[in-house]
């Protein structure tokens, strides 16, 4: 516990934070890079096809890794957003807005890869089931939270409005998982398609979610690095304007004087 | 806890003066459910099986649009700042507003329910376990309709926003609402769904206002 | 190729959507990378200069 504590201390500059993500960045996009292929690899060569699906068992591999990752985004979402209302981290509304798009897209995907994972099994492109319906109503939590950020003009507000929206949606969210289940189990008897993971297919999964994992930790570094950066570019602008306002107010002061 | 009543009874009285909003929450709830049996064709039986759900679903539509002016008059002409530095914390002021949404848009609509649970053929039987339901859940749509209001208060099209926002929010309160009304009618009685749509309206009663007065204290900054 | 059964379309556009959707995200991150960076540069050659080393809010 305190370990981490330090190392949000020290990341909580954000000079210091450019130069260790800079630093960091190769190493965990090459180590993402190395997983994803040995995970292609096993999810195409090194494991079996299944004995009810065939050979669309192999979406799961990249189907799970995408689910998985627009809850942990979520939750990402979720801890930078108490880091901003309770600790006041310099760097929390930089990561909660740096985080939320590409959490969109991973949730879209899994949403796509689970629509075509469906048809072949069920022979419809979108099935209402338990998941697939929670990671639907992720997915506007999501859009909630872009749409929020984007509507509003004061950069400052919208950090703690957004933030407050996460934190809400957050809270929500067990429920509304547990509302979707039991609405699931009164229409449909369970049929949920991966109740049980075979053995041999557990490695690749684990794999390409470790792949996707740090895949999202590449992305979201760099994203946060150009959001500091653009802010950077806007208060050097704000300044700009208001160092040529000042001279020119001085000028006329000047000029009206003589 | 006079603060609290005297605000209760201002925002109630002055929803009702105006009249018109209510009216129109209540016209649209009628014209939405209208339009579902010209859309899905006059099949009673159909209407009967999905009544529940489409008078659950108008309902949240027409609360939704008288949502975002809980805040939005006050903070117009500055009432909300002197609310915000007044007797009363935040949190209950939003609690006060929250409440009088709830009756002066979620009981009515409440009430108009069965009306309209007529012309989608409702089983007679679900009529009172409708109005309980709808009662019961319709604080929910206040409290935390009351949290996208005051996080979309100065947006521009703030209304279509609130809606994107609240309307995930609402999933458990739709969905046990729906199964409330169909345990209800049926002979296993209220079930777990009512208890459980009742804990859901109460949660939202205390955890809302703390969300939307936290959103207010940043807005008015 | 291998063999990937009746439906391999499915098994390919879904691995090629994800692919090209973050492939498209990288590509993004790193154009708008560069396009900070030289918006930084274009100030500092205007002149703007940073105050101190909190030169970000």
């Amino acid at each position: 516990m305190p370990h981490m504590q330090t190392l949000t201390q020290r990341l909580a500059n954000p000079t210091r934070f450019m130069e260790l993500s800079a630093r960091l960045l190769p190493w965990i996009s090459a180590a993402s890079a190395i997983l994803l292929a040995y995970g292609l690899y096993l999810a195409f060569i090194d494991s079996p096809a299944d004995y009810q699906q065939g050979e669309t068992v192999r979406i799961m591999y990249i189907h799970v890794p995408c689910a998985w990752l627009s809850m942990m985004v979520y939750g990402v979402i979720a801890v930078s957003s108490f880091g901003l209302l309770v600790f006041r981290h310099p760097l929390a509304d930089v990561s909660a807005k740096a985080a939320a798009p590409l959490g969109a897209a991973f949730t879209f995907l899994a949403l796509l890869t689970g629509s075509l994972w469906g048809k072949p099994m069920w022979g419809t492109y979108w099935v209402w089931d338990a998941r697939l319906t929670s990671v639907l109503i992720l997915f506007f939590l999501y859009l909630g939270l872009i749409a929020l950020r984007s509507a509003l003009e004061d950069e400052g507000a919208a950090a703690k409005l957004t933030a407050i929206l996460a934190l809400v949606g957050v809270t929500i969210l067990p429920i509304i998982k547990f509302s979707v289940d039991w609405w699931n189990t009164l229409h449909q008897p369970s049929t949920d398609f991966t109740s049980t993971v075979d053995p041999s297919m557990r490695l690749p999964l684990l794999v390409m979610a470790a792949a996707f994992t740090l895949l999202f930790f590449a992305m979201h570094l760099k994203a946060m690095r150009n959001e500091i950066l653009r802010r950077r570019v806007k208060a050097l602008r704000t300044q700009a304007v208001a160092g040529r306002d000042r001279l020119a107010a001085h000028a006329t002061t000047q000029g009206a004087a003589e | 806890m006079k603060s609290f009543l005297a605000l209760l009874q201002r925002d109630v009285r002055l929803a009702i003066r105006e009249g018109g909003a209510i009216g129109t929450a209540l016209g649209f709830f009628l014209v939405v459910v209208s339009l579902m049996p010209l859309g899905l064709g006059p099949d009673l039986n159909l209407l009967a099986r999905i009544a529940a759900g489409i008078l659950w679903i108008a309902l949240l539509l027409a609360a939704l649009l008288s949502l975002n002016r809980i805040f939005e008059a006050d903070y117009e002409d500055g009432t909300l700042d002197v609310l915000a530095t007044g007797p009363l914390p935040l949190e209950l002021v939003t609690v006060a507003k929250s409440l009088a949404h709830w009756i002066t848009t979620g009981i009515p609509l409440a009430i108009m329910a069965p009306v309209l649970g007529i012309l989608l053929n409702l089983d007679l039987a679900a009529y009172p376990v409708l109005v309980a339901t709808t009662l019961l859940g319709t604080p929910a749509v206040s409290f935390l309709g009351a949290i996208g209001a005051a996080l979309t208060m100065k947006t521009r099209r703030g209304g279509l926003l609130l809606a994107v926002i609240v309307l995930p929010l609402y999933v458990p309160t739709l969905i046990f609402g729906i199964s409330a009304v169909a345990a209800g009618a049926g002979p296993s009685g209220f079930g777990a769904s009512f208890l459980i749509l009742a804990a859901i309206s109460l949660t939202t009663i205390v955890l809302g206002p703390l969300a939307a007065a936290a959103a207010l204290k940043v807005q008015l900054q | 190729m291998i063999d990937l059964g009746p439906h391999a379309a499915f098994i390919w556009v879904s691995y090629a959507a994800v692919a090209v959707t973050v492939a498209g995200l990288i590509v993004w991150l790193i154009a708008d990378g560069r396009k900070q960076h030289s918006d930084l540069d274009a100030l500092e050659r205007q002149g703007v200069r940073r105050r101190g080393s909190v030169g970000v809010r």
